[in-house]
C-alpha cells in the first residue's frame, strides 16, 4: 500500500457505527476513503445528519473508528492509546467547534493560554503567544480580559479560532465555525482562514452552506455516510 | 501537565466558583472545628481529674486500717476506726521496702477546738515532718511540725487556712498564738496555703500537731489512722503495694490476704480508673463530633459530583485540547484536597478558638492536645481523597464526544 508523499491525512474505509442498543444501530459513515494534502484548504459539506461531525471526531481522534484506517502524517492512529490519542489532540489539532465551546468564566485570555497549560510550554511564553493569536484573528486587546461569556457571537469564534491557532497545530479542524454568525462576521471568519491558509496551515472546514464551502480549495461531498463527490476548485 | 499549573488551574476554578466553594468548606471547617473542640473538652476533665488527684501528692499509696473494702475509693468515713495499724508497721515500712522516697503515718480525730472566745470542731491530723512533702503541703507561714517537734512531743500545731479563718478570723497572723484541743494548750507554729476542697476530704479545715504528741496527749496508745507511702517512681507502685501487704500480713500473722485487716489506696490505680472513664468521654464527645465530620465529607463529595456535571464541557473541551485522564483526575481530586485542607486548616482555627472560648467563659476546662489537631487534620486528608476521588474518577473517565455533546 502506498502512501500520497504530500498527504498528511489518509483514510481507507473509514466506517463508524453507533450502537445504541443491542439491535439498533447506525451506520453514520460507511467505508469513506480519501487523502488530504498538507497545506490544503478543504471543505467537508453535506446536509444535516450526513456524518460530517462524526467524521471531524475521527480526523481529530476525539473518537476512534469502528473499522477501517487512519494514518496522519502516515501513521497508524488507530491503534493509539488514551494518552497517545490525548497527545495527538495537544500537538496535532487545533479544534474550532460550532458552539465555540469556550471557558465561559474564565478570561479569553486564559482561555486562548489553555492549550499551552497542556502543551507545557514555558510559562512567560504563554501570554505572548495567546496575545498573537488573538491579534491575528483581529480581536480588540480591549477585549482580552474580559470573561469570554461577555463577548458577541462573532467575538467568541475568533477567540476559539485564536484557542485553535495558539500551538501551531499542523491541521485545524473547523465544525461550522460559522454556523451562529451573521454573514458579514462570517465573511471576516473565512477570509481569515483564506489568510492562515496562505500561510501554510493546513484547515479542514466543515459546512453545509455552499457559500462558505466556496472558500476552500477542495469540496468533499458528503451524503448518508459516503463521499458522492470530491472537486478542487482552486 | 505541571504540577504548578494544576494547581493553578485548581485555585482558578475554586475561584471561578466561590459561594459554592465557601459552603463546602463550611462544612469541613463545623466537622472539624467540632470535633478539635469537643476533643478539647474531654482532655479537659481528664486533666483536671488528674490534677485534682495530684494535688493530694504524687505517687501515693495509703494504708488504712481496717478490712479491704471497694477497690480504689475508699475513702469511707469509717477510715482509721479499727486498731490495726500501729506506728511499729509504719516503721516497718520505711525500713524494709526499697525505693520509697517517705513514710508519714497520721493519726486524725475530730476534736473541740478553742482559742480565745471562738471555737471550733475540726480534724486534728497527728503526723511527722515528712507528711508536707507527701501531700505537697505549701506554707502560707511559719514552718511545719519538725523532727524535733516529734521527738521532743511538743504542743505545737500548724493551721489549716480554713481553721484559721474560723479561730482568728480572716487574714489574721495565727503565729504564736495559743489554742487549746481536748483542754490541752498547744501554740500555733505554722499556717498552710490554701489548696482548696479536693475528693478526699478538704486539706484546709485541719490542724496538723506532732504524731508523737497526738499519741501521748489525746489518743493515749500508738495506733495510726493511715500511713502515707511515698513512692520514688510511679511504675513501682504496684510492685510495692505488693511488698507493703505481704510486710502487713507477715507482721499481722494473716495467712490469708483475704482477711487483711488494713487495705492500701494506690494513687496510681485510681488516676488510672478515672483516666479510663476520661478517655471514654473524649471519644465519645470525639464520635459525635466526626458525625458532622462525615457530613462535610458528603458535603465535599456532592459539591464535587454536582461540579462534574456542571463541567462536563469543559471537561469535554480539555480533553479536545489535549489534556490527559490524569489530567483531569489530578485536576479534580487535587480540587476537593484543597478545598478540604483549606476547611481542615481553617477549622483547626475554629476549634482551637471555641475550645479557648469555652474555657474562658465557663466554668468548663478544655485543653488542645496535638493528637486532636493531627487526628483532625488526617481526617480531613482522608475525606479530601476519599470523598473526592470517586468524581474525579467519574470525571477522567468521560468520553471527550459525549462529554462535549452534553447539555
Ligand atoms: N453518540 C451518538 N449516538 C448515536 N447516534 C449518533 C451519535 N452521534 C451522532 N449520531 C448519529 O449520527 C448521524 C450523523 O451525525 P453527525 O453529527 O455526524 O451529523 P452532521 O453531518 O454533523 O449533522 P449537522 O449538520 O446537523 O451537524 C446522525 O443521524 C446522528 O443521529
Ligand atoms: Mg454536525
Amino acid at each position: 500500500m502506498s502512501l500520497n508523499k504530500q498527504s498528511i491525512i489518509d483514510c481507507q474505509n473509514l466506517s463508524k457505527t453507533y450502537f445504541i442498543s443491542e439491535e439498533i444501530k447506525t451506520e453514520v459513515l460507511k467505508n469513506v476513503s480519501f487523502s488530504i494534502n498538507k497545506e490544503d484548504f478543504v471543505a467537508i459539506m453535506g446536509p444535516s445528519g450526513c456524518g460530517k461531525s462524526t467524521l471531524m471526531y475521527l480526523l481529530g481522534c476525539l473518537d476512534i473508528s469502528t473499522s477501517g484506517k487512519y494514518f496522519f502524517d502516515k501513521v497508524d492512529v488507530s491503534t493509539f492509546s488514551n494518552d497517545q490519542l490525548a497527545n495527538f489532540r495537544k500537538n496535532e489539532v487545533g479544534f474550532v467547534f460550532q458552539n465555540f465551546n469556550l471557558l465561559s468564566r474564565s478570561t479569553v485570555l486564559r482561555n486562548v493560554i489553555l492549550p499551552l497549560v497542556y502543551a507545557e510550554v514555558p510559562r512567560e511564553e504563554r501570554e505572548e503567544r495567546a496575545r498573537i493569536a488573538l491579534n491575528n484573528v483581529g480581536l480588540d486587546e480591549s477585549h482580552f480580559q474580559h470573561l469570554s461569556n461577555q463577548l458577541s457571537g462573532g467575538q467568541m469564534q475568533r477567540v476559539a479560532i485564536a484557542r485553535a491557532l495558539v500551538n501551531n497545530p499542523s491541521i485545524i479542524l473547523a465544525d461550522e465555525p460559522t454556523g451562529n454568525l451573521d454573514s458579514k462576521s462570517s465573511r471576516a471568519i473565512l477570509s481569515s482562514f483564506q489568510k492562515f491558509n496562505q500561510q501554510g496551515q493546513t484547515i479542514i472546514l466543515i459546512t453545509h452552506e455552499q457559500y462558505v464551502a466556496d472558500y476552500a480549495k477542495r469540496i468533499i461531498y458528503l451524503h448518508d455516510g459516503k463521499i458522492i463527490k470530491d472537486k478542487r476548485t482552486r | 501537565m505541571k504540577f504548578n499549573d494544576l494547581f493553578q488551574e485548581v485555585f482558578i476554578s475554586i475561584l471561578s466558583n466561590k459561594t459554592k466553594s465557601s459552603l463546602t468548606v463550611l462544612g469541613i471547617v463545623i466537622g472539624i472545628g467540632s470535633v478539635v473542640a469537643m476533643m478539647s473538652i474531654g482532655q479537659g476533665a481528664k486533666i483536671s481529674v488528674q490534677e485534682s488527684i495530684q494535688s493530694v501528692g504524687s505517687n501515693l499509696l495509703v494504708i488504712y486500717p481496717g478490712a479491704q473494702k471497694n477497690i480504689g475509693m475508699n475513702i469511707s468515713g469509717g477510715r482509721g476506726s479499727a486498731q490495726t495499724l500501729s506506728q511499729d508497721d509504719a516503721d516497718a515500712v520505711e525500713n524494709e521496702i526499697d525505693f520509697i522516697r517517705t513514710v508519714a503515718p497520721e493519726i486524725s480525730k475530730r476534736y473541740q477546738v478553742t482559742a480565745k472566745g471562738t471555737n471550733t470542731n475540726t480534724s486534728i491530723i497527728g503526723t511527722t515532718t515528712s507528711y508536707s512533702q507527701v501531700k505537697n503541703l505549701e506554707m502560707d507561714v511559719g514552718s511545719f511540725i519538725s523532727e524535733q517537734n516529734v521527738k521532743s512531743l511538743s504542743k505545737i500545731a500548724v493551721l489549716g487556712p480554713t481553721t484559721r479563718d474560723d479561730l482568728f478570723g480572716e487574714g489574721v497572723d495565727p503565729i504564736g498564738q495559743k489554742i487549746r484541743i481536748n483542754r490541752i494548750n498547744f501554740t500555733v507554729i505554722g499556717l498552710t496555703e490554701a489548696k482548696g476542697g479536693t475528693g478526699f476530704g478538704s486539706q484546709d479545715d485541719i490542724i496538723f500537731i506532732p504524731i508523737s504528741t497526738a499519741q501521748r496527749y489525746l489518743s493515749g496508745d500508738d495506733y495510726v489512722s493511715g500511713i502515707n507511702v511515698q513512692v520514688q517512681n510511679e511504675e513501682y507502685m504496684t510492685a510495692i503495694q505488693e511488698q507493703i501487704t505481704k510486710l502487713l500480713l507477715d507482721r499481722h500473722n494473716i495467712s490469708n490476704p483475704q482477711l487483711a485487716d488494713f487495705s492500701i489506696m494506690n494513687q496510681a490505680a485510681i488516676l488510672n480508673t478515672m483516666n479510663k472513664v476520661t478517655n471514654t468521654f473524649t471519644i465519645f464527645l470525639g464520635a459525635i463530633a466526626s458525625i458532622s465530620l462525615i457530613v462535610g465529607g458528603i458535603g465535599i463529595m456532592n459539591m464535587m459530583l454536582t461540579t462534574v456535571t456542571e463541567r462536563t464541557r469543559e471537561i469535554g473541551l480539555r480533553k479536545a485540547i489535549g489534556s490527559k485522564n490524569k489530567d483531569i483526575h489530578l485536576q479534580f481530586l487535587t480540587e476537593a484536597i484543597v478545598l478540604t485542607f483549606i476547611g481542615g486548616i481553617m477549622g483547626i482555627i475554629f476549634g482551637v478558638l471555641v475550645s479557648f472560648g469555652i474555657n474562658h467563659f465557663t466554668a468548663t476546662t478544655t485543653s488542645i492536645s496535638m493528637f486532636s489537631i493531627i487526628l483532625a487534620f488526617s481526617v480531613s486528608g482522608v475525606i479530601g481523597i476519599g470523598f473526592g476521588y470517586y468524581p474525579a474518577k467519574q470525571a477522567a473517565k468521560l468520553n471527550p464526544i459525549e462529554a462535549l455533546r452534553y447539555e
